[in-house]
């Protein structure tokens, strides 16, 4: 291994009026190295959080409480909680809150189930995993801006291709982009086409880890398959099931990119003619950067966070409730 | 030296098979077998796993497919199922229409130094946290964890207001700078460097007198350099996928590829085709990259490299 070299510190000094002074030095040197380089290695990563996510995640508070104008970004007036207020009162919030939720709701419930289901089928032993692996994680190297535009052509109401398969089986014409439920669907539908595969990976990886004997015991007990899935796999990948879900719930939270492509030009910003697919992501946006009031944006992204962090104490709260009642039953 | 798998997040235990350590060869990017897998797959898992494969596949496939034909072909029904005789028409159009050649250049740019800066600041932040001893240790690697929590979309104003300040509104820098980090990254190399790196060559560098940087360069780089590699690749696709930020931070004028594709989807191309070339052209790096690559960014990916 490389670790025989010379003495790099050595070298590296003239050798000083005498060897007890350069050994001080040395030693003085290497205590020093030995504390502070740990610290020297993670600072870039704290510098730059603190410089990019953690600064402008506080300041974006202090912008809330403010007037501010796009055009003049270094013309703040205090405005305390007027921009709460309002936004407390508007009632595109709040739709757009809706929107978040349902839209949340349904891409990931969808996506996470089938990701269990597709990574249970990649735990068999297969010819040709690796090709099923690839394939499932290809949508996955798609952007947002290409999978978007894909999607809302598939989805497109006079020639797209579902409309069609629907007319071919005795369905009408569905409008996609016009009516809410169908819109909010089609953009869950770009969401879970591009991340079920990712997920099932993870949930793959979970399910590998788990030991065989525990398989082995439960079909010695007489655990159907279906049993063994529930008592065996499922217990043995909750932490990640967990991850995936906390993942889930923040990129959806955010969601931005695929209602706007979806809502093709100028409706795109909007969610629609009656913003019936506006995410928060996307009002933040819209007051921002098109009525150019960063203030009621910053506001926006503000209660953002706050929905997050009330997410996952709620996620917490109820993971407790659900591991404790398995384990009790256990021993 | 013990070859080590790379280690995931749920902290797996170790199958007896692998602890034996049976085949020592170059185990440690490969797809693991063994383990948690059971039974042989049947035919109804062959038809479950093909039907999912057409899912994931056939959108893609559809992109060729409509950006080969022409803008009547595409609008009409049934739609188009094979290829027409357009595709180097339309792709050279989108080229021109999205600006999509000043895009492609951005992004390569933006990814590659995002990327590099990533790897290199995690492998850092992941020695240290996996084999060096400092006060507060854990509580730094707990709030490492925790910022992954905080989605840095959320300070996207003040962030615009930053970036004007310094010059840098519409430049690529803007981009660059806030994602130069990835706690993700961080812990995967952490976890990986935790098990592939031996604590005997680290304190054998010491006894040399080596200072902590020559081990990181000497020592610890060497080792860690799979992993670096997969998390690379994985930092890259994000990062040229990226969206939110980019779409605020840049305009038309100089634009990464997915923000130059959503030219395409605001009416200044009307033919449906092209748009689908468009659409193709920025797919196709990282599907290259897929076709290449494939088997390590589905095993990085495994190994616990996430959503940075």
């Amino acid at each position: 291994m490389a670790a025989s070299t010379s003495t790099p510190a050595a070298d590296l000094r003239p050798s000083g009026p005498g060897p007890t002074s350069g050994q001080r030095r040395r030693t003085l040197l290497h205590r020093f190295d030995i504390r502070a380089a740990p610290y020297g290695f993670i600072a870039p990563f704290f510098v730059v959080f603190a410089a990019f996510s953690f600064y402008p995640l506080l300041y974006t508070f202090w912008v809330s409480l403010h007037q501010v104008e796009l055009s003049t970004l270094d013309v703040m007036s205090w405005k305390g909680l007027g921009n709460y207020t309002d936004l407390w009162q508007d009632d595109r919030f709040w739709n757009a809150l809706r929107n978040t939720f349902t839209i949340g709701v349904i891409s990931t419930v969808p996506q996470l189930l089938m990701a269990l289901g597709l990574a249970h089928l990649l735990n068999y032993h297969l010819r040709g995993s690796l090709f099923f692996r690839v394939a499932a994680l290809a949508p996955y190297a798609t952007s947002v801006g290409a999978a978007a535009l894909v999607f809302s052509m598939l989805f497109e109401r006079d020639f797209g291709m579902i409309n069609w398969g629907l007319n071919l089986v005795g369905f009408g014409d569905v409008d996609w982009e016009n009516e809410k439920w169908p819109a909010q669907f089609a953009i869950s539908t770009i969401v879970i086409w591009r991340w079920t595969g990712y997920n099932a990976l993870l949930y793959l990886a979970a399910m590998q880890a788990i030991p065989r004997d525990r398989y082995e015991a439960a079909a010695i007990d007489g655990a159907s398959r279906w049993q063994q899935f529930r008592t065996v796999t499922i217990p043995g990948i909750r932490a990640t099931i967990v991850f995936t879900i906390v993942l889930s719930t923040i990129g959806a939270t955010q969601l931005f990119g695929e209602p706007l492509i979806f809502g093709q030009g100028p409706n795109g910003v909007t969610g629609g003619a009656d913003n019936q697919y506006q995410t928060l992501g996307l009002l933040l946006y819209e007051e921002g950067w098109r009525n150019y009031q960063m203030g009621r944006a910053a506001t926006i992204a503000w209660a953002m966070f706050l929905l997050l962090v009330l997410v996952f104490v709620l996620q917490r709260v109820i993971s407790r409730l659900a591991s404790r009642r398995p384990a009790r039953r256990k021993r | 030296m013990s070859t080590e798998t790379l280690r995931g997040r749920p902290a797996p235990r170790r199958h007896p098979a692998e602890a034996a350590g049976v085949p020592r060869r170059r185990a440690r990017l490969s797809l693991r077998q063994g383990a948690g897998r059971q039974h042989h797959a049947g035919p109804v898992a062959y038809v479950l796993l093909g039907f999912a494969a057409l899912l994931s596949l056939f959108p893609l496939y559809w992109t060729t497919v409509a950006a080969s034909t022409d803008n009547t072909r595409v609008t009409q029904t049934p739609p188009p199922f094979i290829p027409g005789p357009n595709l180097f028409k339309n792709l050279s159009t989108a080229w021109q229409d999205a600006t999509l050649g000043k895009a492609m250049g951005n992004s390569l740019i933006v990814a590659s130094a995002i990327a590099t800066a990533t790897v290199l600041f995690a492998t850092l932040a992941g020695f240290a946290f996996a084999k060096l001893r400092f006060r507060g240790r854990n509580i730094l690697l707990m709030l490492v964890i925790g910022t992954m929590l905080v989605p840095p979309q959320l300070g996207v104003v003040p962030l615009f207001m930053m970036m004007s300040d310094l010059g840098w509104g519409q430049q690529l820098p803007a981009v660059i700078f806030p994602t130069l980090v990835s706690a993700v990254g961080v812990f995967f190399m952490r976890q990986y460097l935790a098990e592939a790196l031996p604590d005997e060559l680290v304190e054998a560098g010491r006894v040399d007198g080596a200072h902590s940087l020559r081990i990181f360069w000497s020592i610890v780089l060497p080792i860690a350099r799979p992993a670096m590699a997969v998390l690379f690749m994985i930092t890259f696709v994000h990062a040229w996928n990226d969206f939110f930020w980019p779409y605020i931070a840049l305009d038309m004028s100089n634009p990464t590829v997915p923000v130059a594709l959503t030219q395409l989807s605001a009416g200044y191309v009307r033919d449906q085709s092209v748009i689908m070339a468009g659409a193709l052209l920025g797919t196709l790096p990282l599907l290259a990259m897929f076709v290449v690559f494939g088997r390590q960014i589905v095993s990085g990916i495994m190994q616990g490299a996430v959503k940075g």
